[in-house]
């Protein structure tokens, strides 16, 4: 009851009413909670269900106490009433001690129980994310993955430690209470009935508005919040313009919006709970009135047991109409509850069953050493030389150096299909050359890196690497092979040390701080108050976009691969800083195959080949001179008389 | 704090006590429903049942129930609408705040926390306004209610309670004490878990890049356990609330039920009749869980406290700029004097931002500002239309300070398009009157074709009146840069401030959009922040910035020859492009 549960946003909770319960979900939902604890599991439903007949089988014992008393009143007999009476709450005691017991059990259980679901689940869910394909990212936004993180896991707690259990014992209750009650009165039970069918209605009514006025106030709510999002992103240009009074104005239509249906929602679920409690209260006149009347009429008594109707019948029955209204509402509370959870667990179920990326490559990376005729053997210690170990179905296996050699021919591509993007590419890039990319945003530079480390793979077309066709090799020793320094730098919380090792974990603090200095970041780094040891958290918030940006390139350094793409790597370095980089990128490049995409001509003018880009087709290539002597698309770059995005 | 908060119930003032009025009703009313039900059951004598009274005591009962129910449902209502309505003052009072506040201010808060500030957060308190006001009253009035009708029906029967209470309400407190704190640990690593997943969704392509799945599965698979552990801990404690009540409800049970028979069989029903018995079960439970209620209000006013906490600090910031009392409210030119300032962007700040700049530019000139990142290039210029304040010495905008002005009219003179340039989601049109409400299509165009975009946007089919999604996403950046320009002249300032507007203009353009300056708009002051020696080298004064100080002024031709740093950004931008020409 007073759990305090993780407060939730608007966008976690829903109205009641209105919803089916997808009985498909709940069952692999409880399937899966069986698989993880196969015996905690049914232990734990075992208390609850005993626990919850203990809770209904008072009502029995209570009437059977008020009878012995009222036996007593009319024959006075003291000692035997006594006995009774004692005897009777003997029972009880030992019936409330298991119980208890069992509860406590229960709650302990169910605790770990949960807890360890939820994180088997995350841990299933983030396994499984890992080996999604690259697609699913672009795909999806971020904010959606997330949720499923959040919201959803929030929602499948909530199922698991309470709407599931609580129904569970709820239904028990409610079942064994009819049960006791036609045991004593047929009549009566039916007076009941017909109230909770009553109740039933006016929460379906109410609890459709009210699920009406959640919808529409979680799309108020999702309208602020993407204003107020892009206000205070925007704050600055609202203060230089002196915006203020007319962003004041917009935000209180949508504002007042969002009160009219939060009020909506509000009332309509507010209301419920007197509704359906008074309705118990009716009730509980009606079948004192029904009682009354039946003992007076004395109408013949219909029921299980068989006894007729007395007062000790009638009492008791009153505490049960209390009990049996008041579960039955439980049960009514829970279905949404549930019907709300199971949405959740079919978002995270489908994230699970998300199809992982998939490699049937099987040429793989292995330490080589090169004996004097120029031979290559594997090699079971660290030489600096890396082989291809190839298996052929012959049983032979072959080696080839690894050496950066990659070859493009007539490559065609699309992220959707019938959409190409790519249409008949053909390059090749020797190792130790650098291969530059120049073209519009949309022209396909980033799409051709995309496919050389297999994130996307090609339509038509063949891409070799070291003469290998890149889907035969195993996509992680691919991408071993190869290092990349994106635009859009991401780093990890920790420290400046751990970022920069995650490109070779097993490098040294020597060799990351070497690979630094390569990539002109120990400067900056060493003036940093903690120098290497400096923590970073929300990706690097407090490192200027440079900054990252040469931490990245350091980390791609210390994996010392062959070849490196760097995707606009240097973008958001000043001219002035990037002419310090730039000496740390020749050294750093020297030696590799490397492809680069750049705005700035500056960076990429003395690459051996440049290919200028569009609409997804090579439209020239050459090197500088011979491409500005052609006085084509790449002349005009060049001069200034187009624009680059 | 509350007080802040309970500033904003304002006009929901009325709905708010009509709540507790019906709250209050509805709580009486429910409190008598048992004592009638038990009235009603002692109707069932031993000889049958006294019809007439057993009707009468029904019908009333029925008509209770009724009455309960228009309170509570009355209540209900103005309860959603007073909590609503709190909830939408608070917004707006925090949305007018935050409108108030300063660039200092503004750098204070992430633009993502003040969002959170004014959803989430408003609606953890939104909820436990709504909790106060209809539990909070009523659980304890209910709890008062029912003890004293369970001692005036029952007698010593209600000793129980003595029993009970105190172990319920110790037991309950020491659960919240212990596991709140905890659970407050535990939330604070289940969001940086969180972080830490999104982190790993955001760079999704750096860990498949460097083949560091199984790495990053390993890490998370750590923390995971890490919490898990945690979170069962915090959650076994509050899991023994269970027993305890079930304990506390069961012995009532037990203690009524035996007692009572013990003195109904003494005193021969006399003083206690079998009804009696049933509404002191009655009664007991109710009491039970009003105090289950009550911890459970304990527990979420202390959960939302922090949200509380996180909406004051936005509240309580004082907003560091003001226009003075009797302001300055015209600016006769564009001249800009700079007198011996020093700027550090906190107080806290060890180093000045910008130091001893001392510089005079006169109206009309154009400026051109050249140095690299966090040289001060920014700093510099957002002195002038008065986005920070100076920390000593002065700036003056056509020759008066301009702490001395009404800050809406220093920046309806002094135009700055921001380093990071943002369009609004709308049309163009409705971006661009930003500048100018009132302008009228020509001028719109007019400032478009200065700021070269005239020709884009005709492009698009919908010309002007092409709306822009939010954040700008469907223009190009260079596009974005030439509309933020047309946006700033629109103004018609007396200065103009470009920081680093042009960098994704390519070159020709941006000559244009210079040579158009020169042209349309001689009287205005121009300074231009670039990153490329071309987009300033024909400026009447040039500035080189170093390290929050001026390296260097003059023209192009004199700092080719002064300044080092100059010479070395110019050669390392035109070298390779000399060797062809």
């Amino acid at each position: 009851m007073s759990k305090p549960m993780p407060m939730k946003g608007p966008g976690g909770r829903s109205g009641p009413g209105g919803r089916k319960i997808n009985f498909k979900v709940l069952g692999r939902a409880v399937k899966l909670l069986f698989s993880f604890y196969p015996v905690l599991v049914p232990i734990a439903i075992f208390c609850i269900l005993f626990a919850a007949g203990v809770a209904s089988v008072p009502a029995i014992f209570q009437q059977k106490v008020l009878a012995v008393i009222e036996a007593y009143v009319k024959t006075q007999d003291v000692t035997g009433a006594m006995g009774e009476v004692f005897s009777l709450i003997l029972i009880l005691v030992s019936l409330y001690l298991v119980s208890i017991t069992l509860i406590t059990i229960q709650g302990q259980l169910m605790a770990y129980i949960t807890q360890g679901f939820l994180c088997k689940l995350r841990r299933k869910m983030f396994d499984g994310m890992q080996n999604l394909p690259i697609k699913y990212f672009d795909t999806n936004k971020h904010g959606d993955i997330m949720s499923h993180y959040t919201n959803d896991i929030d929602t499948l707690r909530q199922l698991v430690s309470q709407s599931l259990p609580s129904l569970l014992q709820a239904v028990i209750v409610v079942f064994s209470v009819m049960f006791i009650m036609l045991w004593y009165s047929v009549w009566m039970t039916l007076v009941v009935l017909v109230g909770v069918i009553a109740m039933f209605f006016v929460a379906k009514v109410i609890g459709g508005g009210s699920a009406k006025y959640f919808i529409r106030q979680q799309r108020s709510v999702g309208k602020t919040e993407g204003f107020v999002q892009e206000m205070m992103n925007g704050q600055k240009v609202i203060k230089v313009f002196c915006h203020e009074e007319e962003a004041k104005e917009d935000f209180d239509k949508i504002n007042e919006e969002l009160y009219h249906d939060g009020f909506r929602a509000h009332a309509y679920a507010n209301m419920m709970g007197p509704i359906n409690g008074n309705i118990g209260n009716i009730l509980y006149a009606l079948i004192a009135t029904v009682g009354g009347i039946l003992l007076i009429l004395d109408v013949p008594n219909l029921s299980v047991s068989g006894g007729a109707l007395a007062v000790s019948v009638v009492v008791p029955f009153l505490n049960m109409t209390k009990q049996f209204t008041g579960n039955v509402n439980q049960v009514s509370q829970q279905f949404n509850q549930i019907a709300m959870a199971l949405a959740g667990a079919e978002r995270v179920f489908a994230l699970m069953d998300q199809k992982p990326e998939t490699d049937d490559g099987y040429v793989t990376l292995v330490n080589a050493s090169v004996s004097e005729d120029g031979s290559v053997s594997e090699s079971e210690i660290k030489t600096g030389h890396w082989a291809w170990k190839h298996p052929h179905s012959d049983g032979t296996v072959t080696y080839t150096l690894l050496q950066g050699d990659v070859r493009m021919s007539e490559v065609d591509f699309g992220y959707e299909e019938g959409k190409t993007v790519l249409h008949d590419v053909s390059l090749y890039a020797e190792p130790g050359q650098k291969v530059a990319f120049v073209g519009a945003t949309g022209a396909g530079k980033s799409t051709i890196t995309n496919l050389i480390n297999r994130f996307y793979d090609i339509a038509d077309g063949k891409i070799r690497y070291d003469g290998i066709n890149i889907n035969k090799i195993k996509k992680s020793d691919l991408r071993k092979s190869l290092g990349i320094v994106l635009q859009e730098t991401n780093l990890f919380t920790g420290t400046v040390m751990d970022n920069i090792r995650y490109g070779n974990l097993d490098a040294t603090d020597e060799e990351c701080i070497a690979a630094a200095k390569l990539a002109g970041a120990d400067d900056f780094i060493t003036r940093m108050p903690d120098g290497y040891d400096t923590m970073l958290t929300g990706n690097g918030a407090n490192l200027s976009q440079g900054q990252r940006q040469l931490i990245a390139i350091a980390r791609a350094a210390v994996a010392d691969p062959p070849v490196m793409i760097l995707d606009e790597a240097t973008s958001s370095i000043d001219t002035r800083t990037e002419a310090i980089v730039q000496r740390g990128m020749d050294k750093l490049m020297e030696g590799r195959t490397v492809f680069v995409i750049a705005h700035r001509l500056s960076t990429i003018m003395n690459s051996d080949v440049i290919m200028v880009l569009d609409h997804g087709r090579i439209i020239e290539r050459g090197n500088h001179e011979t491409l500005l002597a052609q006085k084509g698309t790449y002349y005009q770059l060049y001069t200034g008389a187009f624009e680059l995005e | 704090m509350l007080k802040r908060l309970l500033q904003c119930v304002r006009e929901y003032k009325t709905p708010t006590i009509l709540t507790l009025i019906f709250i209050v009703l509805e709580a009486i009313i429910e409190c008598l429903i048992p004592f009638l039900t038990s009235d009603l059951i002692n109707r069932f004598g031993e000889d049958g049942v006294e019809m007439n009274s057993l009707l009468k005591i029904g019908l009333l009962l029925v008509l209770l129930a009724i009455l309960s129910l228009g309170c509570g449902g009355i209540a209900g209502f103005t309860c959603a609408k007073a909590s609503a309505g709190f909830a939408k003052n608070l917004r707006r009072d925090l949305f007018y705040k935050v409108q108030d506040y300063s660039f200092e201010n503004i750098d204070k808060f992430s633009s993502s926390s003040l969002v959170t500030r004014m959803t989430t957060d408003v609606t953890n308190v939104q909820h436990a306004f709504m909790m106060i006001i209809r539990i909070a009253v009523r659980a304890p009035l209910m709890l008062i209610f029912s003890v004293i009708m369970a001692f005036y029906m029952g007698g010593f029967l209600a000793m129980a309670f003595v029993v009970v209470i105190p172990v319920l309400v110790f037991g309950l407190l020491l659960v919240a004490r212990k596991a709140m704190p905890a659970f407050r640990r535990v939330f604070k690593k289940y969001d940086r878990l969180n972080e830490s997943i999104e982190e790993n969704v955001r760079a999704m392509r750096v860990v498949k890049g460097f083949s560091r799945e199984e790495y990053e599965k390993e890490k998370f698979g750590i923390a995971a356990e890490d919490i898990r552990k945690d979170f069962t801990r915090a959650e076994r404690l509050v899991a023994l609330n269970s027993p305890l009540m079930q304990f506390c409800v069961y012995f009532n049970m037990i203690f009524v039920l035996s007692v009572g028979a013990y003195l109904i069989v003494r005193d021969g029903g006399s003083v206690l009749g079998v009804g009696d018995i049933s509404a002191m079960l009655t009664y007991g439970m109710q009491i039970l869980m009003q105090l289950m209620m009550i911890s459970m209000i304990y527990v979420m006013l202390t959960m939302s406290g922090e949200s509380m906490k996180r909406i004051v600090e936005v509240l309580e910031e004082v907003p560091t700029l003001k226009s003075p009392a009797d302001p300055v409210t015209e600016v006769c030119d564009g001249s800009v004097d700079f007198n011996n300032v020093n700027f550090k962007y906190s107080a806290r700040a060890k180093r000045n931002s910008l130091s001893d700049i001392d510089l005079h530019i006169k109206s009309g000139m154009t400026v051109g500002i050249i140095g690299g990142t966090g040289s001060g290039k920014t700093s510099f210029v957002q002195l002038i239309p008065r986005l920070y304040d100076v920390t000593e010495g002065s700036v003056c905008v056509g020759g008066v300070d301009v702490r001395k002005y009404d800050v809406e009219v220093l920046r309806g003179s002094v135009a700055m398009v921001l380093q990071k340039n943002l369009l609004f989601s709308g049309t163009i049109k409705e971006n661009l009157r930003w500048g100018n409400e009132n302008a009228t299509d020509e001028e719109i165009e007019e400032a478009c074709r200065l700021a070269q975009a005239h020709d884009f946007v005709q492009s698009f089919p919908e010309g002007y009146d092409t709306y822009i999604e939010q954040g700008g996403t469907n223009v190009s950046g260079g596009q974005k840069q030439r509309l933020c320009i047309a946006r700033a002249l629109l103004k018609k300032p007396k200065i103009l401030i470009l920081d680093d507007s042009t960098s994704a203009v390519d070159t020709k353009t941006d000559a244009m959009i210079r040579a158009g300056f020169k042209k349309f708009i001689p009287e205005t002051t121009k300074i231009i922040i670039a990153q490329r020696i071309a987009s300033v080298q024909d400026a009447d004064m040039i500035i080189v910035m170093d390290n929050g100080a001026i390296s260097a002024v003059g023209t192009h031709e004199e700092l080719l020859s002064t300044s080092e740093i100059y010479r070395e950004v110019y050669e390392q931008q035109t070298n390779g492009g000399d060797d062809d020409e």
